[in-house]
């Protein structure tokens, strides 16, 4: 199978790898670069838990080619926070209760950092919209308002 | 499968006319969905990203140049949002965020199809599609650039540079019906213009029928418009909805329509 050579920075390292070109950034971000974190549901867009920031816009890891993303800057959500040392919406969702199976986590993370990154304290109209694309099928989305709210630190 | 990726526009269409079977990829939101199911395994990528040329609007004697690369997201943006309003309310509708942020015009342009939000809008502001390939450059109107449901007058060498258009200054609107309000694809869509310079009301729908359609009246004729639209369109039952369901739904669409742009 034709191989490519791929050279981009991923949370502020360079990093590389070799693809196949039709594979999708989201592939090669959980198979070849051993950056599990971002998720692999529906291979459409629809779920947006592969969320990631590509060139700091997020985007659907599944939907990009592992190959458009050559010399580009790519954060995923082991960019954001780590166990020791979490962002502050981890924290929040952890608090918050907004964890259940975990699935869709880790692109509702991304989300929502990129949200409170362009709108710091976004109204529930402008959180709804922000969080559109990532499904979750366990919570019921109110404790998920509530982590955003609280990473956010606007009183509910 | 290999992925080239030209630095240039003049790179791009001497590779696509190198490899006509290869397949442009732009945003990735049509064409990944399918690399991801294996419903296409095209011979060769070439990644648009990186074409210049293809991205950003420009202004030509009161016409807007709309890059084929122009994201729903920059659509959406104040400038292009006052001067398209409908188009920039149909860029509101298309899919979450994500979708926004990398699915672009052009594309919706490539892929034509019925449902594409871009459509309806475009084709009531009466856009011109601007084509380029190593033969040359041309322009269809976008009627003539749909020819069925997800065929386009595309040859195998061409690709889709830019719209332009010039914009009619007019009140129009943008609405779409589907089971909520993100990441939908139209059960039908409608856009609607009340053009007084013309003296038209000009109305456009999509998912109903194999490629959007367009529907015009005299000005005083808006009490029997929405009942034109419905009878304009020809609808087929899908698992979005039947065709009865839309073409009911697009005579209520074109009432509410009229309301909001003759108000």
């Amino acid at each position: 199978m034709p191989r490519l050579r791929i050279s981009l920075t991923i949370n502020g390292e360079p990093r590389e790898t070799d693809v196949w070109g039709g594979e999708s950034l989201l592939y090669a971000l959980r198979e070849r670069l051993d950056l599990p974190g971002s998720k692999n549901a529906c291979e459409q867009g629809e779920c947006g838990s592969c969320s990631v920031l590509l060139d700091g816009v997020l985007v659907c890891s599944c939907l990009v080619l592992a190959a458009q993303a050559d010399s580009h800057e790519v954060t995923t959500v082991e960019g954001l926070g780590a166990a020791d040392d979490l962002h502050r919406v981890q924290e929040a969702f952890v608090a918050a209760g907004a964890v259940q199976c975990g699935f869709c986590t880790p692109g509702l993370v991304v989300a929502t950092a990129d949200l409170l990154e362009r709108v710091p304290a976004p109204s529930d109209d402008e959180i709804r919209e922000a969080l559109s694309g990532n499904l979750c099928r366990c919570t019921g989305y109110q404790k998920i308002f509530d982590a955003v709210r609280l990473a956010a630190g606007i009183d509910a | 499968m290999e992925v080239l990726t030209p630095r240039s526009l003049d790179d791009a269409l001497r590779l696509k006319a190198e490899l006509p079977a290869a397949r442009f990829v732009q945003g990735g939101t049509d064409v990944l969905v399918e690399l991801n199911f294996d419903r296409s395994r095209p011979a060769a990528l070439i990644n648009l990203n990186e074409v210049a040329e293809l991205r950003g609007f420009l202004r030509e004697n009161g016409a807007l140049v709309l890059g084929s690369g122009l994201t729903y997201a920059e659509l959406m943006q104040p400038e292009l949002a006052t001067a398209l309003p409908a188009l920039a309310e149909a860029s509101r509708t298309v899919g979450s965020p994500q979708i926004r942020n990398r699915g672009t015009i052009g594309g919706n342009l490539g892929t034509a199809s019925p449902a594409g939000d871009a459509l309806p809008p475009l084709l009531v502001e009466s856009a011109q599609v601007e084509i380029a390939s190593v033969r040359g450059r041309r322009a269809l109107p976008l009627a003539e650039f749909l020819v069925g449901p997800k065929r386009n007058a595309l040859e195998p060498d061409e690709l889709v540079v830019s719209i332009r258009i010039s914009p009619s200054g007019s009140r129009q609107t943008f609405m779409k019906v589907g089971p909520r309000n993100a990441m939908v694809i139209a059960v039908c869509s409608l856009a609607l213009s009340v053009d007084r310079e013309r003296g038209e009301l000009r109305a456009a729908f999509g998912s109903a029928g194999p490629v959007t359609g367009l529907v015009t009246a005299p000005l005083d004729e808006a009490e029997r418009f929405p009942a034109a639209v419905a009878a304009a369109a020809s609808p087929i039952d899908d698992v979005r909805g039947t065709a009865a369901y839309r073409r009911h739904a697009l005579r209520v669409l074109t009432g509410r329509a009229l309301e909001r742009c003759l108000a």
